[in-house]
């Protein structure tokens, strides 16, 4: 009970350390190891609380990753990556919106990743990284019974707003690179407006799906 | 008959085998569409009820069980393979935690090596290959079994040849222990299945990626060189924007 209190304590006053530093970047910054752990434990610790979460509400879910896990990542450095050179061929309209359906997409695919792993033993790396290094890579083991543990690497960039994420690698695989060759067949065969389309669809698609029990 | 529909296979393998603006890695992709079809169906049918409903009736704490007896038998193979990849530690440790868990652990149900540092491996043939430098040839859906590349579709056949499961006898027994083992493996990859499925927007495609860049990733260990990346060479600039 105690440890839970002094956990929830310690991620509030993590999240409060984080906002604080966001309009004074040079202050005191959160370690990107720190930052990891602080809002991992802080999601997992929620999930475990929620019952509507646990009885299956993905919307609810959602709006909490929205919440506290989608500030530290950098969507649109995330889409470029996934986009590849079909990137450059966009417009500036066309970024934000590719930014935004991408942005709908990977919070939902987070969202059920996270539920499926929040009971599993986590065990955080500690950072392996010169103080000095702005782009570092923060590693996260999942523990499971009988198998080998399933690795989870954020790669991770300083920013004038803190450490943002801009790639997840799960048991070796990139995110970002395993949608590039969907993004790649997609602009080729119905151009830019054709992926927004696309993106658009299958996030409707989820919406939908969204209410009903996992 | 067996070695007939193989033949066959082949045959079809070498007839699609040629024809351009496809993805380098998967030549074959019209035939292994095919199968992935087929696979997928199979999985609808059987595989996923059998496996949801095995999540469903059996308690976590006997899943667990089972996962652990078969983790388990595979250590052994799985240290052999550590050995001809010339990890001597990681073998030696995979054969500690037979020996343990098959003891102390009770005929490997309980997994208590872990506990006491020496941690599971994942190595089989195909990482085995990969490590002394084969390629993995064009990108293979096996029938009912999946993802796989040439060169892991012949590790995969060693490993099926070399399991330990072969051995038990009688028959009905044997088969007994690959169907609850598949049910176990599936049930565990229920939640990744269902991941896939919303987070793609072609479930082929995706997939295969996947599994591309999973199994190099395991050929490594978990530490692959960085790929070179010939179409985009402007990775750094558009991270900034």
């Amino acid at each position: 009970m105690t440890a839970t209190r002094i956990r929830r304590l310690a991620s509030a006053a993590l999240a409060a350390a984080v906002l604080a530093t966001v309009p004074l970047a040079h202050a005191q910054e959160v370690p990107p190891d720190q930052l990891v752990k602080g809002v991992t434990l802080e999601v997992v610790d929620l999930i475990a609380k929620d019952k509507e979460i646990k009885a299956g509400n993905r919307a609810k879910l959602v709006q909490l990753i929205d919440a506290k896990v989608l500030p530290h990542f950098n969507f649109s450095a995330m889409t470029a990556l996934a986009m590849g050179q079909g990137w450059n061929k966009a417009n500036a309209e066309q970024k934000k919106r590719l930014t935004e359906e991408f942005r709908t997409l990977l919070v939902r695919t987070y969202a059920s990743a996270l539920a499926a792993y929040s009971e599993q033993k986590l065990d955080f790396r500690p950072l392996r990284a010169r103080p000095s290094d702005t782009d570092v890579t923060v590693q996260v083991r999942v523990l499971q019974s009988g198998a080998q543990p399933v690795p989870i690497d954020y790669s991770m960039e300083k920013t004038a707003a803190g450490w943002k994420v801009y790639d997840v690698m799960v048991g070796g695989v990139s995110l970002v690179a395993n949608y590039r060759t969907e993004f790649n067949n997609v602009v080729r065969e119905s151009g830019i407006d054709g992926l927004i389309k696309n993106l658009t669809a299958k996030n409707r698609s989820l919406e939908g799906a969204g209410l009903e029990k996992k | 008959m067996c070695r007939l529909l193989f033949a066959a296979w082949l045959g079809i393998l070498a007839g699609c085998a040629s024809t351009g603006d496809r993805d380098p890695r998967d030549p074959w992709e019209p035939l292994n569409r095919g199968i992935y079809k087929f696979n997928d169906k199979v999985d609808t049918a059987v595989a996923r009820p059998v496996a949801t409903a095995y999540q469903k009736v059996v308690p976590s704490e006997i899943r667990e069980r089972v996962r652990n007896f078969f983790g388990n038998l595979a250590d052994p193979l799985i240290g052999v393979n550590n050995f001809m990849q010339g990890k001597f530690e990681d073998g030696v440790s995979d054969w500690a935690r037979f020996a343990f868990n098959t003891t102390i652990g009770l005929f490997g149900l309980h997994d208590v090596a872990t506990d006491m540092g020496y941690e599971k491996h994942n190595e089989d043939f195909g990482q085995t290959f990969g490590r002394w430098g084969a390629p993995t040839g064009p990108y293979l859906i096996l029938p009912f079994l999946g993802s796989s590349d040439v060169r892991d579709g012949v590790g995969t056949g060693i490993d099926v040849y070399a399991d330990p499961l072969g051995e038990v006898r009688p028959y009905h027994l044997q088969y007994g222990l690959w169907s609850v083992r598949f049910t176990q493996l599936r049930a565990d990859l229920l939640d990744a299945s269902r991941i896939l499925e919303e987070a793609a927007l072609d479930k082929y495609v995706f997939q295969r990626d996947a599994y591309l860049q999973r199994r190099r990733s395991l050929v490594y260990d978990g530490r692959p060189p960085r790929e070179k990346e010939p179409e985009d060479d402007s990775d750094k600039d558009q991270k900034a924007r």
